[in-house]
């Protein structure tokens, strides 16, 4: 609130004239003064005393061979290594898709998009990878490129294309990645018992924000409703949901829902339980979320919709809704970023998502004692993909400058 | 008033899945509530045997562990292995003919049993200690023993600890929620001891504890003492007490309800110490086919029909010794002297040269 009154007065400032060169910065901000002088090298002592063991273990002691010995393993877990095509397939589609999405969202050639263009040329530096994973990757750079040109091509912004291409995309990738129904064959099927690793962690991830998002604004709408039937059910799934913790919900999905279910009933895929139980508890969570920014939308805009004589559809959907979303955008993202790494508990009722190939990497006896090498850089796998997430949003926050309203 | 109707529905789905949540609430996650349900999969297995369901899915599902070194892992190409996993692989190729027709439904220690009875597994492989409380309150039934553990103790060697006497106020570092945990507590009271136990979630927390000098010693089953000494900084700074503070007879279990099934996990188990005992390995089972030896000739299926009685075809151990291998194979491929773990057969040698491995005759 107090900001909304600031801009209104705030001036646009002229860009700094002043430029540091590496020497002018270190000396303006580490070595001004023998006091703060003497305070950075005090400092860089600690630091170096701390580290000094991480790096030492880091560089001597660690056994890092066993990351790339696993690395397939790590990556997607037991899909089935013929089928390994389908995987790159996918991605190639990804990086068009995205690419095309980008170009049709917006023409300005921005920061994160040179960055984003880097990451397959990046990855081809990796070390141990192969010619044929090099060669992949350069044609998802390829693919992506493509994508972006034929967004460009479109006479206009169209923002809804990109988000349709995302939609079918995600079909697509299903089909990819599950496969025929045959055991042979460039089309075999691969059950999702056998997808694991990063690929079963992202899915669950992915999956599960874009299910529980819109179930979740659904639900926080139902807990304002008017109708006393919908609020009730609202509040009691939210309710119920975020009382218990999520692993209880796991383990009655993976284990308790059989002996529910009748005699012959079809047994349910076990990478679809997880997602429903993830999906279904961060749902009440959203909802709640959503429900603290429709609650900061003044009155007056609700009587202002209603005014104009909106249904309560429109008001909720041109009025209520941008506003009230915009506002939660950090919460939400904080939820999402919860959620990615809340899939790690699937590990626990026996799916091979990214923890899970960690423990069982653990118990190759080849490997035996990697547990901190192993655990170090899956936790970094879950640190880029959660920064990820936290910039994305940032740069949305920045984009639809929320602080500034 | 379509639209109540709408919102009766979802009001109706919505309130099964709360009460599905209530009922997961109310039932601990925990293994004894399993001993109250086994109603519901007897039913299922009197009305379809487990082998019919099995043969008709076209592969067999075995419970087993995805994270122990030497029993089950998966190793760098995705492929499960393991001793366990062997044991899946020679029930599927007794039924089969085709040790690749398994699948392994990794589990944790807790959620197993109720895995096997609520009928998403078929056989329980999971380095399960046969305990009485397990055989009968759980509704299983266990097969033959096919490892004979024991929880030891591992101390440093310059701490001069040799009995559990020597252990009075020292700390022991042990894996929380196993039987470990319990039995350390009953023999440390039977013996007059008092210590203090420090406990970690999983093997490695308590390995890196013990390192560190965190506990004075740390205690587990004696094959998990060996593999974790070969890969700590100094192993010859560390040595296992000569004490075993618990039986642990490791092997596969099944459902209540199902003989026939229960039999046939026996006889796969039983054929494997047999070879052995013949001395039939993966190797040599083809220049045994035209042996006159009536024992081997049974075990062979060229005489008599013993599979058949199992209802499996009649060269069904024949597929488990040539595409699995016999007790040794399978023993030395997962813990024998060319891993590295090279534990000593000790307890799981044939009867015959010492040990407890002896199996019924096929007759």
């Amino acid at each position: 609130m107090t900001s909304a009154v600031q801009t209104a007065t705030r001036k646009a400032l002229p860009p700094p004239t002043e430029r540091y060169t590496i020497l002018g910065w270190l000396q303006k901000n580490l070595f001004d003064g023998w006091f703060n002088s003497g305070l950075t090298i005090v400092a860089l002592g600690l630091l170096y005393a701390l580290l000094r063991p991480l790096l030492n273990w880091a560089v001597n002691t660690a056994r890092w061979e066993v990351i790339p010995a696993n690395f397939n393993l790590i990556l997607r877990g037991q899909y089935t290594a013929e089928q390994v095509w389908r995987l790159w397939l996918a991605l190639y589609l990804l990086a068009f898709v995205v690419g095309f999405a980008w170009a049709a969202n917006t023409k300005i050639i921005q920061g994160e998009l040179i960055v984003l263009f880097a990451v397959p040329l990046l990855l081809m530096l990796v070390p141990f990878f192969d010619g044929g994973i090099r060669i992949n990757l350069l044609i998802v750079e390829a693919a992506g490129l493509v994508g972006y040109v034929v967004g460009r091509v479109l006479p206009q912004r169209q923002s809804r294309l990109g988000v349709y291409a995302l939609l079918i995309y995600a079909v697509v990738l299903l089909f990819i990645l599950r496969g025929g129904s045959g055991d042979t064959g460039a089309w075999a099927a691969v059950p999702t018992n056998l997808w694991g690793g990063l690929l079963l962690s992202l899915l669950l991830a992915v999956f599960g924000i874009a299910i529980s998002f819109p179930l979740g604004v659904l639900l926080a709408l139902g807990r304002q409703s008017k109708l006393p039937a919908i609020r009730m059910v609202s509040v009691l799934y939210i309710e119920f949901i975020r009382g218990v913790p999520l692993i209880s919900l796991l383990f009655m999905a993976q284990v308790m829902l059989q002996l529910f279910l009748p005699d012959g009933f079809p047994t349910i895929d076990r990478a679809l339980r997880a997602l429903a139980a993830v999906t279904l508890f961060s749902a009440a969570y959203t909802a709640e979320n959503v429900r603290g920014g429709l609650q900061s939308i003044p009155r007056g805009q609700y009587e202002a919709a209603d005014a104009l004589g909106l249904s309560t559809f429109h008001s909720m959907t041109f009025i209520i809704l941008p506003q009230a979303l915009r506002a939660v955008i950090p919460v939400l993202v904080g939820q999402f970023i919860g959620l990615f790494k809340d899939t790690s508990l699937v590990a626990l009722v026996g799916l091979f998502d990214l923890l899970g190939v960690a423990r069982t990497v653990l118990g190759n006896p080849n490997w035996l004692g990697t547990h901190q090498e192993v655990y170090a850089f899956i936790g970094l796998l879950y640190w880029i993909f959660s920064y990820m997430m936290s910039y994305t949003s940032r740069r949305i926050e920045a984009r639809l400058a929320v602080a500034n309203r | 008033m379509l639209k109540g109707k709408k919102i009766q529905t979802v009001g109706m789905i919505v309130s099964m899945v709360v009460g599905m949540i209530i009922a997961a609430c109310l039932a601990p996650a925990a293994v004894p509530v399993t001993s109250e349900e086994p109603a519901a999969p007897v039913a299922q297995t009197t009305a379809k045997s487990t082998l019919d369901i099995v043969k008709e899915r076209g592969k067999l599902i075995c419970v087993g562990n995805s994270a122990l070194p030497g029993f089950g892992f998966l190793n760098e190409a995705g492929v499960f292995s393991g001793f366990d996993v062997d044991y899946c692989k020679a029930l599927a190729a007794a039924i089969f003919g085709d040790p690749s027709k398994h699948e392994i439904r990794a589990t944790s220690a807790s959620e197993r049993f109720t895995v096997l009875q609520s009928g998403e597994g078929d056989v329980l492989i999971r380095n399960t200690t046969w305990t009485m409380s397990r055989d009968t309150d759980l509704g299983m039934n266990f097969g033959p023993t096919t490892f004979y553990d024991g929880q030891g103790m591992m101390v440093h060697k310059d701490s001069g600890i040799k009995t559990l006497q020597d252990l009075n106020g020292a700390s022991v570092c042990v894996q929380t929620g196993t039987t470990t945990e319990l039995n350390l507590a009953d023999q440390m009271a039977a013996a007059g001891v008092t210590y203090e136990p420090v406990v970690f979630e999983t093997a490695d927390e308590v390995t890196t504890a013990y390192e560190e000098g965190r506990c004075d010693a740390w205690t587990t089953d004696k094959s998990g003492l060996v593999s974790r000494q070969t890969i700590l900084a100094e192993p010859s700074a560390h040595e296992i007490m000569d004490v075993t503070l618990s039986k642990e007879p490791l092997g596969p279990a099944v459902r209540h309800g199902d003989d026939q099934w229960f039999d046939i996990v026996n006889w796969v188990v039983y054929a494997t110490f047999t070879a052995e005992e013949m001395g039939i390995t993966s190797a040599n089972v083809d220049s045994f086919m035209t042996t006159e030896d009536p024992n081997i000739k049974k075990l062979l299926g060229l005489e008599g029909e013993f599979c058949a009685k199992i209802g499996l075809a009649n060269d069904c151990f024949v597929n488990v010794i040539k595409q699995v291998g016999n007790y040794g194979e399978i023993y030395n491929a997962n813990l024998g002297p060319d891993t590295v773990f090279n534990l000593p057969r000790g307890l799981n040698s044939l009867y015959t040269q010492g040990g407890l491995l002896y199996a019924p005759p096929i007759r």
